[in-house]
């Protein structure tokens, strides 16, 4: 038998992660963040446990300002699965009326960082999978595959366990939990050539399509439906536009393109020369502002 | 990694295509503080057109800002992304980063320099497949160097590349770097590191980086980058047995039992005998499934799950094995330990350790020696300090199916976790297996606990008292024998002072051998357990950690740990046995309370204050105790009169 590409090692390395949460801690949960990632990490699930059904349930943090299509997308994977799905929205968040266009920073803490505490606090998730990558953001780079959180949910980057080999200490304290990053060694590429190879179901947003935007600050936004606040200034375009990453709409910048099909997709990121989080405002002020969103508990 | 932008749809389909069948290595850059690994990195992924352009424009903003080179690309600052580090322009952190060439993809993982962060060095060493060591040409092998070699070295990293950096700033002298060389070469022979190419480079200047350099002509071997994208990758199914430790036990239904795991070496087919370890049962290979495809064969690194013909007993921890090769099974074994945390290892003392999917508890006696990685000497030592390499003895509560680790990553690396703190404490690597363990067996007994208890009419068990000097303790465990022994219950009272004087006469009191006193009393206490009697041992017993191994060597119900709580200040006015005022004289040493630390039990069965409670009163509540917990009968004492005949 031939030796294994680096997608099959992928592929085991991240299987491995999932069964070691699972035969280890009490209460695994997936954040399932509706992305090309999350596609491919339940798909990575769905194998590492297949004949049986992965033993956790589904976790989306929904800030009410998610495309319409993701939820559609969302709903449709968790029934053919036969999938539990749990979704969270921080309603004192909705009920203090924060939107994403006026609040800036303190709505991406509050609908997602704080919703996300809530939601694992809430069902006692002990250990959460999330389908960051170490390739995306500078502090995730340094970031254990097995990544520890206080009672507060704080990351602690100065003060990381070792981790060995593919030996995964699981034991936590009273009151901490583990965020595992099991496509941890995963770059944007091989997420592509996974979903292209294994035919992974994605969000159809990710292709090329005549759609409604607006221009904003550079940014082309999706007129997803009739929440987005126009002003006269604002003109309605019908452009051929793909998304790189998806995020919440009024935050999430299209790209003009006409790549509707995989391979084009894949064509364009080959070639593109701005790193991927570039599209999403939350993760844009500062250096350091990952590192700083992680420590207070953002994924 | 390049793609022209008037490639067709065909030309990307092929570009995949290839891309999808490159072979993976992973490697890590070491070496000391300064040596430029941070910027050999940033200059790989560089040239390699793995920075894209917004993240370029980042790093204009901070290397004038914070950089190091002037106006000049900081790359290092591409790599060193957290706060702390970029502020102090240092590496705390292993840092991972990805590239690939139209040969290869790449998983580099940047390990910091300094000395008090060797541990996130062994994280990233651990997996990779090549280590590429930095030395500056102006400065030579330095202890890091050293350092950084043993380690590679230990942990079995089969590639090694010398890197010597900064040739820029000594003229691209080809005797400066002849003389490094040699140099390298005398001390990686001393410590078994063969297959070593070295290579003069200039990171920040782009010198036999990428591609050769012809400011150093007198150099005729390859870049680095050439380097790992020829060097052959590892087969870990070639010519090896297969193991697969079960990670998880898959029952969706009746119908179905799967062994599910990560295969360490070899490979199997369907039709193939295995033999289950520790248990050496042995069965056949039914079917083999990478999610719910069922494939003929699978091989090392693969993550499978297996369905035996015979329905026997696996759970998680076991290994599956050929069957015509299967590897040992001990508990005793030599073994080298990393120590990575600031509270020393102890010899004598417990810890967790987790080998492939088993975890079972540790003792590690005794430290043969340490290595001074510098002059590759011999130490004696009691401890480990952080970052301490040694060779030790270690002994498990329970056998493990092992190899040595030469032989194999998975079944030979184990971690060590610390019991109270769950942090991970030490990384190892086995040897070999005692002989010991193979020649001692455990005797099995017919007469046992429960008869020796049965025939005294009580339950056995360990009442535990502990607390400071001159607490109480001795006084109210005396009070609670007379009182057991009046109403004809068999009992022992092991006391601190008494114990010392004989059977643990040859201690002290460092940390060390305070820790062997206790290991010693609770296991004569846990024999006495077993003979059916009360027991009482009356120890200061100051930490935590060797209470819980007492704890654990007998049953749950059978430890009672009692709490005398006195405040220092009551214990050191009463003295006694005028200790405090020695201590305070310094005239005896790590003095419990003075100049070492008492760790007060968290959750004791029995809590006695006594600034509250008399000796008397103590000792009645204690009792009482006994009564509640069945210890004792609640009716009557008196030589099991009342009892059916």
């Amino acid at each position: 038998m031939a030796r294994l590409d680096h997608l099959q090692r992928l592929e085991a390395e991240s299987i491995h992660i999932l069964r070691e949460v699972v035969a280890e801690c009490e209460k695994p949960v997936m954040l399932y963040s509706i992305g090309k990632d999350s596609s491919v990490m339940l798909r990575l699930a769905l194998k590492a446990f297949a004949p049986a059904k992965p033993p956790f349930p589904l976790l989306q943090i929904a800030t009410g300002w998610d495309f319409r299509e993701m939820l559609e997308f969302r709903d449709a994977t968790a029934a053919r699965h036969g999938l539990e799905l749990l979704v969270h929205t921080n309603e004192e968040g909705v009920r203090a009326g924060v939107k994403p266009w006026s609040h800036g920073t303190a709505y991406a803490d509050l609908m997602l960082t704080q919703a996300l505490r809530q939601a694992l606090d809430q069902y006692g998730f002990d250990a959460a999978f999330g389908g960051g990558r170490r390739d995306e953001e500078k502090s995730r780079a340094k970031e254990r595959i097995f990544s520890f959180r206080s009672a507060q949910h704080r990351w602690d980057p100065k003060n990381q366990r070792p981790e060995l080999w593919q030996l995964y200490n699981t034991r936590k304290n009273p009151g901490e939990s583990i965020r595992v990053f099991p496509l941890s060694n995963w770059t944007e590429l091989d997420v592509w050539q996974y979903i292209h190879v294994h035919n992974v179901p994605i969000v159809p947003l990710y292709l090329a399509k005549p759609r409604p935007v607006v221009r904003r600050g550079g940014r082309l936004l999706m007129v997803d439906d009739d929440r987005l606040p126009l002003g006269p200034e604002d003109r309605i375009e019908t452009l051929s536009v793909r998304f790189r990453t998806l995020g919440c709409y009024p935050l999430t910048g299209a790209d003009e393109s006409t790549a509707d099909t995989l391979p084009l997709v894949i064509r364009e990121m080959l070639l593109a020369r701005s790193s991927e989080r570039q599209g999403r405002m939350v993760d844009h002020d500062g250096a350091a502002s990952m590192e700083r969103k992680k420590q207070e508990g953002y994924f | 990694m390049v793609l022209s932008a008037a490639a067709t749809l065909d030309d990307i389909e092929e570009y995949l295509d290839r891309h999808a069948h490159k072979g993976l290595l992973r490697f890590i850059t070491c070496g000391s503080v300064d040596d430029g690994k941070s910027s050999l990195i940033g200059r790989l992924l560089h040239e390699s057109k793995m920075i894209f352009e917004d993240q370029l424009a980042t790093l204009e903003d901070d290397s004038r800002r914070v950089g190091t080179r002037g106006a000049e690309l900081d790359y290092a600052l591409v790599v060193d992304g957290l706060a702390a580090e970029r502020e102090q322009g240092i590496t705390i952190d292993v840092a991972y980063r990805f590239f690939s060439t139209d040969k290869r993809k790449f998983i580099v993982a940047d390990t910091p320099g300094h000395e008090q962060y060797t541990r996130n060095m062994v994280t990233g060493a651990s997996t990779a497949d090549l280590a590429v060591i930095l030395i500056d040409a102006r400065k030579g092998v330095l202890t890091q160097t050293r350092r950084h070699s043993y380690v590679v070295s230990l942990l079995g990293i089969r590639h090694v590349v010398l890197a010597v950096n900064k040739m820029d700033l000594v003229d691209y002298a080809q005797d400066v770097f002849a003389d490094i060389e040699r140099d390298y070469r005398e001390f990686a022979r001393r410590i078994d590191l063969e297959a070593i190419t070295c290579i003069p480079v200039s990171a920040v200047a782009g010198d036999n980086v990428v591609a050769r350099s012809e400011r150093m002509p007198w150099y005729r071997g390859p870049a680095l980058l050439e380097h790992l994208e020829s060097v052959p990758l590892a087969d870990e199914s070639a010519g090896r047995a297969f193991r697969m430790p079960v990670q998880w036990v898959n029952r969706p239904n009746a119908d179905f039992r799967g062994f599910a795991g990560l295969i360490a070496s070899g490979s199997i087919r369907s039709g193939d005998a295995v033999r289950v370890l520790p248990s050496g049962r042995s069965s056949t290979v039914a079917r083999i499934l990478l999610g719910d495809a069922e494939i003929p064969e699978a091989v090392a690194a693969q993550s499978v799950t297996l369905t035996l013909t015979d329905e026997i007993d696996v759970s998680r921890g076991d290994v599956l094995c050929a069957a015509g090769a299967p590897p040992g099974v001990a508990n005793q074994f030599e073994a080298t330990i990393i120590w990575m945390h600031d509270e020393a290892l102890l010899q004598g003392r417990t810890y967790l350790l987790k080998i492939g999917a088993k975890t079972v508890n540790a003792t590690v006696a005794p430290i043969k020696y340490r290595v001074n990685v510098n002059t590759l000497e011999h130490l004696a030592a009691k401890k480990l300090e952080l970052n301490d390499i040694g060779v030790c003895g270690i002994e498990l509560s329970s056998p493990v199916v092992f190899e040595p680790y030469d032989d194999s990553r998975v079944l030979g690396g184990f971690i060590l976790i610390d019991r109270f703190t769950n942090n991970t404490v030490g990384a190892g690597l086995l040897h070999f297996a005692l002989r010991r363990s193979q020649n001692v067996h455990w005797q099995a007994l017919d007469v046992n606990k429960r008869a020796r208890a049965q025939l005294s009419h009580q339950k056995p068990c360990i009442l535990w008292f502990t607390g400071l000097s001159g607490a109480g303790k001795s006084t109210i465990a005396n009070l609670v024998e007379k009182q057991l022994h009046a109403d004809g219950r068999h009992t022992y009272l092991l006391d601190g002072d008494n114990v010392r004087h004989g059977l643990n006469k040859d201690l002290g009191f460092t940390d060390e051998d305070r820790v062997e006193n206790i290991r010693r009393v609770a296991e004569v206490a846990c024999l006495m357990v077993d003979a059916g009697l009360i027991v009482m041992v009356s120890f200061i017993s100051p930490f935590r950690s060797e209470r819980r191994m007492a704890r654990n060597l007998v049953e749950t119900d059978e430890f009672i740990e009692v709490f005398v709580d006195t405040s220092l200040a009551a214990a050191e006015a009463r003295d006694v046995k005028g200790l405090y005022k020695k201590a305070r004289r310094g005239e005896l040493k790590n003095f419990t309370g003075i100049d070492s630390p008492y760790e007060a039990p968290e959750t004791p069965e029995i809590h006695l204050d006594t600034a509250l409670l008399a000796p008397e009163a103590a000792a009645s509540q204690v009792i009482a105790h006994l009564r509640e917990a069945g210890i004792i009968d609640a009716f009557t004492g008196g030589a099991g009169l009342t009892w059916e005949i």
